[in-house]
């Protein structure tokens, strides 16, 4: 009987804690919360960029880095539990929460005028919702970029192309050569097919410029306007022709994107030219030194009356809670100094105009920085803009279809066809 | 690392482990207590109720409510806001992609049911004859014991694809480099990648029927087969009169629960191609309206259409559990 006592008094105790939680945070400690899209190692250069800030002012950064943002983040915003501050992928998403007015404007507590010294215009206006600057951007990712091997090339006599025509002649002189010219691979499990697009983006936009590439994204043209269909079609001359790429389509969509630009540097080379943005770079050997074995040039103009547009992606910061803590996180993000650390470190572009070229730690990462720097016109990744029935759905399944031999027109009118109204 | 926050959570999640367990038990323990000390009679008829009200309060806020909702917003737009009355389920229903998807589940269907029970029911009768039965069983269920997603990870490699000029890694491509063919992009081929997809099913699914239908082929008794043996009967014959006959609802149960599987396929599917090139299936055209288009109404009406096509299955199914259960 004793023993049966025990029980009851601890099943009592059990019955009680049931119904009792209770919460351990301790209000007095200054917190910021973000959740982010940054994981692994590019995670500890991110947080390393932000020690400055926490030292400074006493506030304590929590980063949550998920790679399921898109799905967790309306969720928890949903549920009322938004972390104070999200670092957005791309700004269609941050905009949609801004229009539903669950983002803080960061005019309420900054001037606009820090804000244009630190960004370009197009950079600000990509974040910016009914006159309203709502995000600030932390790290870009430039796509124009074609990576060349300049030891293959030198070996070759190979030049820099300059235009498009002469891209498709070298094109045809490394395929004179016995040689193949690209290397092109769009697997992507899920997201397979955002390769294509992003060519498809890059040529619309030295094609058709701009402004009719705002149009199209925005879809003030249908998605099956001649511009777009040409813009297919320039991308077929190359993925689509056999002689061009080793394995041909099928090649094309098996490969898995990261695996594709290897080929640049096997001896002999398996390929010459591969174009792709600049985090590419985490995906190649060891034995790969920049300015060395690997150099880019910028994904040439077609059209000179377009000159060279940049096709860009990136990440932007945009405020939930209005607290003290995230206000002076988003000025100290709109200040070099975040920049500069993480630039440093590698891997990383910023948008931020005060941002040095000394501060990258390569020729080929100061290049690209440049590149950016200097463009004529800077347009967002237009399948991130587009809704996402389109522009990760649609889209992306149109382009597998495309370099798998489907018609043009089939392809451009099922993707029209499936914008949400 | 054992840092005190480590610890503090060990420690967190030990004390919820016991007071959660433990405070079940204590709920049960109060109820019951409360039960029996009721005043009136019927108390034993009330006792079952108290005891399935907990699990029963989670079923209806877990199950009937979620699908209650699931059929309501199947009505509205894709934001939940104004009603469309049908129009998601004329989509389903017209829409190409969707027509491309119901025509894979019916090959599906086809393929994975027809083919892992007969490959199941012969290699229960055939295996039921040798010295090495439990190591070959053993190796053919083998795979039921693999999740779809670690399987399909498996069979990623068996499909893998490089241009003919290059080391093939691929399985497949590599036999077929060696007897002097071209490699086949398994799983971007139109033609073939369905198949492909399925055969990965196939492999699945092929131990679960065996290990069913092999316990069946014992239970027949073995004066029944002496005496066809006797008549004359030879091996083929007695299986297809006495070996079927005598265990089809065996059958017929493996048959239905494989195929309620397949309509639930979706990892597969989603691992391998992600629907690309006319592979997806219903499972995951859901996911893609729900997740990608944020089209709550499609996906809702999509999810609603596979519940619907479950249902007669699962009846028959009940229905025969109801017989056997009326005739023993």
């Amino acid at each position: 009987m004793k023993f049966n006592w025990c029980v009851r008094i601890f099943l009592g105790i059990s019955l009680l804690g049931l119904t009792a939680c209770e919460s351990t945070d301790d209000p007095n400690k200054k917190t910021v919360t973000i959740l982010g899209v940054v994981v692994g190692e590019q995670q500890d250069k991110l947080e390393a960029a932000l020690v400055p800030f926490e030292e400074k002012t006493g506030i304590e950064v929590e980063y949550e880095g998920t790679d399921a943002f898109a799905t967790l983040l309306p969720v928890r915003v949903e549920a009322g539990d938004a972390p104070d501050v999200a670092m957005f992928p791309q700004p269609g998403l941050m905009q949609d929460f801004a229009k539903s007015g669950k983002l803080i404007p960061v005019t309420n507590f900054m001037e606009p005028s820090a804000l244009e010294a630190a960004y370009p215009e197009d950079w600000l206006n990509l974040a910016t919702v009914d006159d309203k600057p709502y995000g600030v951007w932390y790290r870009a990712s430039v796509k124009s970029l074609v990576w060349y091997n300049p030891e293959a090339f030198a070996a070759k006599g190979y030049e820099i192309p300059n235009n498009w025509t002469e891209l498709i002649a070298l094109s045809d002189k490394i395929v004179a050569d016995g040689e193949t010219p690209w290397c092109l691979g769009m697997e992507s499990g899920d997201a397979t097919g955002w390769v294509g697009s992003d060519w498809v983006e890059d040529i619309m936009l030295r094609t058709a410029g701009p402004e009719t590439y705002d149009q199209w994204v925005s879809h003030d043209i249908p998605f099956d306007a001649p511009p777009v269909k040409a813009a297919f079609e320039k991308f077929g001359e190359i993925v689509r022709n056999p002689k061009y790429i080793s394995g041909g389509a099928v090649s094309v969509i098996s490969t898995p994107f990261g695996d594709s630009p290897k080929g640049l540097f096997n001896d002999p080379p398996r390929c010459y030219l591969h174009r792709q943005a600049n985090f590419v770079s985490s995906f190649f050997g060891d034995d790969v030194i920049p300015g060395e074995n690997v150099d880019v040039f910028p994904f040439p103009e077609i059209d000179a009356k377009n000159g060279l547009p940049i096709l860009v992606a990136g990440d932007v910061f945009g405020m939930f809670n209005d607290t003290p803590e995230a206000q002076a996180l988003m000025e100290y993000l709109a200040t070099p100094e975040p920049h500069v650390i993480w630039a440093k470190s590698g891997g990383f572009i910023s948008p931020h105009k005060e941002v040095p070229l000394e501060a990258y730690p390569d020729d080929v990462a100061k290049k690209q920085a440049e590149i950016l720097a200097n463009a004529e016109a800077i347009r967002f990744d237009g399948s991130d803009l587009m809704p996402g029935a389109v522009g990760t759905g649609s889209f992306w399944s149109g382009i597998v279809d495309y370099v798998n031999g489907a018609q043009v027109d089939a392809v451009v009118s099922k993707i029209e066809s499936s914008w949400p109204k | 690392m054992l840092d005190a926050e480590n610890l503090n959570r060990i420690l967190n999640a030990l004390v919820a482990i016991v007071v959660g367990s433990g405070g079940v038990i204590a709920l049960f323990y109060a109820m019951n207590a409360l039960v029996a000390a009721l005043p009136f009679k019927g108390k034993s008829r009330l006792l079952p109720w108290v005891y399935i009200s907990p699990a029963l309060v989670i079923l209806v806020a877990y199950l009937v409510l979620p699908t209650i909702w699931t059929v309501y917003i199947s009505f509205f737009d894709r934001r939940s806001e104004d009603f469309v009355g049908l129009d998601n389920y004329i989509f389903a229903f017209t829409d190409a992609s969707m027509l491309v998807a119901f025509r894979n589940n019916l090959l599906w269907l086809v393929l994975v049911t027809g083919v892992s029970v007969a490959l199941g029911l012969v290699i229960a009768v055939l295996v039921d004859k040798v010295k090495y039965e439990a190591f070959a069983k053993g190796l053919i269920f083998m795979p039921m014991a693999i999740s779809f997603v670690g399987a399909s990870v498996i069979w990623r490699f068996v499909y893998a694809y490089t241009p003919p000029e290059f080391e093939q890694i691929g399985l497949l491509n590599a036999i077929l480099v060696q007897v002097g063919f071209e490699p086949i992009g398994w799983l971007v081929n139109k033609s073939v990648n369905n198949f492909a997809l399925i055969a990965i099913m196939i492999w699945l699914q092929t131990g679960f029927c065996m290990v069913l239908l092999s316990s069946a082929v014992k239970g027949i008794p073995g004066d029944v087969l002496e005496a066809a043996r006797m008549d004359g009967a030879n091996e083929l014959q007695i299986f297809w009169r006495i070996t079927i006959p005598m265990i089809r609802s065996t059958i017929t149960v493996v048959a239905t629960t494989v195929v309620v599987l397949v309509l639930k396929v979706f990892d597969i599917v989603f691992v391998m191609t992600a629907g690309r090139l006319d592979t997806d299936v219903i499972a995951s055209r859901m996911i893609k309206e729900m997740f990608n288009s944020r089209d709550f109404g499609r996906g809702s009406a999509i999810a609603v259409i596979l519940l619907i096509a479950v249902i007669p299955v699962m009846a028959a199914n009940i229905r025969r559990f109801r017989q056997q259960e009326v005739s023993r």
